[in-house]
């Protein structure tokens, strides 16, 4: 895979000046999420009224692609229900696994179709998936 | 062969002349596993080609020159640690599979409720699991040493952790982290005064310097066929003939034993007890193999050229104002493994980049996450030599790092 198509502006930004990385106040749903083999370790924050998720944060390390991964789901699950947001959860390991055959889907997951082509780096795919898997635990335990 | 030809080795080495994206290969990541010599690859083989029978079973041919090949690694191994006899030599899956053996047949049957068992915060993950499970299992205590600012261990931490109570001492001979090689014959000597039996886990120092078990003392000495150019699949337990004699068998089946009765069964003699099942015969041949080459080149000249190589890449990674260097910045008690940070880059991101330039190298916590915990250090990057890299492949891996800044935005 070119690294220009990986290590692109967007990701960049969002890996090193994430404005959805710290704590949030009055988070009421915590999900730490890890990859063992390579370090990555991530705790996304979700305040959730009945079934809306009005806010969401993160903290934690990892790479690049990791970090980004997280910062961007974020933003996309911003006011979202929780349905939806496990429907953008699968639409993205879907489309990471290159099993995406409704193309018209990919538009929902706006900044993260960045990672379209990690399916191309499986070395690298548990780093772009880490935050979604963790976003579904978090809604699956808080049904 | 008389001088130190790296061009003449790599050519032993089919792995090597690749290229990777277009780019030469440079694998630098021998601490996880080495390649393979073509003398090796042949004698895999030749040992599939000519015989392959189930050894010590049977009167056939095949199964006599099976028996042949596979008892003659195990002597070869005796001879390349210096053990008094091969029946002080087991067979095992690998250096981990020996520390099971170990924490199941000696842990389980010595170690007692208030006993110690010490290892250094170092350790590689299958030198602290088996003993967590040990000593949860028999209320005991897992004791760790601590390393000094210098990434070192000083030996006033030895005799602070080591105590009458200890009853195992469980230590890597060189860290695949840190590259820190320890007072190992310093440190059975004392373990033994305080009465603990001492096992060393020589999976990463055995491919690069003579290690004598006799001169080291150590009850025990593990270590994995693959990390030293032999297949994967195969590795050696060595342990003290009187204390094997002591132990309990670790697998039962066949092989192992003696008679067996319906509701009873005798054992065989050492090293057959600790060997159930049909062994990794064409493992063992290429181990045998893999120490013949090893002897070829000398181990001495193999660990004169690495330190040369060791000492290039230190003093180039130093040059580079963002790294970070987690081991021992002299040679000193060190071997061929640096683990380092660049700043403002996480290694896995290093490692996918500087793959684009064909160099391999190592990202996250190298099976040690103790380890990194102590250091503060989510993970590192680590680079591990053998003696078939070069200089210039040092130049190229500096070339590739200093582009990794680049790649993730920052000015050089």
């Amino acid at each position: 895979m070119d690294l220009n198509q990986l290590y692109t502006e967007l990701i960049l930004e969002h890996s090193q000046n994430s404005e959805n990385k710290g704590h949030l106040d009055h988070a009421n749903c915590t999900e730490r999420g890890h990859n063992p083999s390579c370090g990555d370790d991530i705790t996304l924050e979700l305040v959730c009224r009945g079934d809306i998720i009005e806010d969401a944060s993160f903290t934690g390390s990892g790479c690049a692609i990791s970090q980004a991964s997280t910062s961007i789901m974020i933003d996309l699950i911003k006011g979202k229900s929780k349905e939806e947001a496990g429907e953008l959860v699968n639409t993205f390991l879907s489309m990471i696994k290159k099993e995406l055959n409704d193309y018209d889907k990919l538009e929902m997951l706006e900044d993260a179709v960045a990672f379209q082509n990690i399916g191309n780096m499986p070395a690298r795919v548990k780093c772009a998936t880490l935050a979604w898997h963790t976003l579904r635990e978090a809604i699956t335990k808080n049904q | 062969m008389k001088s130190f030809d790296v061009d003449r080795i790599r050519e032993d080495f089919p792995t090597l002349s690749q290229l990777v994206r277009g780019k030469a290969l440079v694998y630098l990541d021998n601490a996880a596993t080495t390649h393979k010599p073509i003398q090796v690859i042949d004698s895999i083989r030749d040992y599939y080609n000519k015989s392959n029978a189930n050894p010590h079973r049977g009167a056939h041919h095949l199964g006599v020159l099976a028996t042949e090949m596979y008892e003659k690694a195990r002597d070869k191994v005796r001879e390349f640690i210096n053990a008094r006899s091969s029946k002080e030599v087991i067979f095992t899956k690998n250096a981990t599979e020996s520390l099971n053996l170990l924490a199941y047949s000696y842990g389980m049957k010595h170690v007692k409720k208030g006993d110690e068992i010490v290892i250094c915060i170092s350790e590689h993950h299958s030198n602290i699991v088996p003993w967590q499970k040990i000593a949860r299992l028999k209320d005991a205590e897992l004791k760790y040493l601590y390393l000094n600012d210098d990434y070192r261990l000083d030996m006033e931490e030895v005799y602070r952790k080591i105590t009458d109570r200890t009853k195992i001492v469980s230590i890597a001979q060189m860290s695949n982290v840190l590259g820190t090689v320890y007072p190992i014959k310093e440190i059975v000597k004392y373990g033994h005064s305080k009465g603990a039996i001492v096992i060393v886990d020589g999976a990463q120092s055995i491919p690069h310097m003579k290690v004598d078990v006799r001169d080291m003392d150590a009850d025990f000495l593990v270590f994995s066929g693959h990390k030293m150019l032999a297949p994967m699949g195969i590795g050696v337990l060595y342990g003290k003939e009187e204390i094997l004699e002591s132990m309990d068998p670790f697998l039962m089946g066949g092989d192992m034993i003696e008679y067996v009765e319906e509701q009873n069964t005798t054992f065989a003699e050492l090293p057959h007890r600790f060997e159930a099942g049909t062994p990794n015969v064409e493992g063992a041949v290429g181990l045998a193999a893999a120490i013949d080459y090893l002897n070829k080149i000398g181990l001495d000249k193999i660990n004169k050229y690495e330190e040369e190589l060791t000492a290039y890449a230190l003093e180039k990674l130093m040059g580079i104002p963002q790294v970070k260097i987690y081991g021992p910045k002299d040679l000193e008690d060190r071997g061929s493994v640096i683990s380092f940070e660049l700043e403002g880059c996480h290694p896995h991101d290093v490692s996918t980049i500087v793959d684009t330039y064909g160099v391999a190298l190592r990202a996250g916590h190298h099976c040690a996450q103790p380890l990194m915990k102590f250091l503060k250090a989510p993970a590192t990057s680590r680079v591990s030599f053998y003696f078939y890299n070069t200089k210039s492949e040092i130049d190229q891996l500096i070339d590739s790092l200093l582009k990794v800044r680049k790649w993730l935005g920052y000015g050089s």
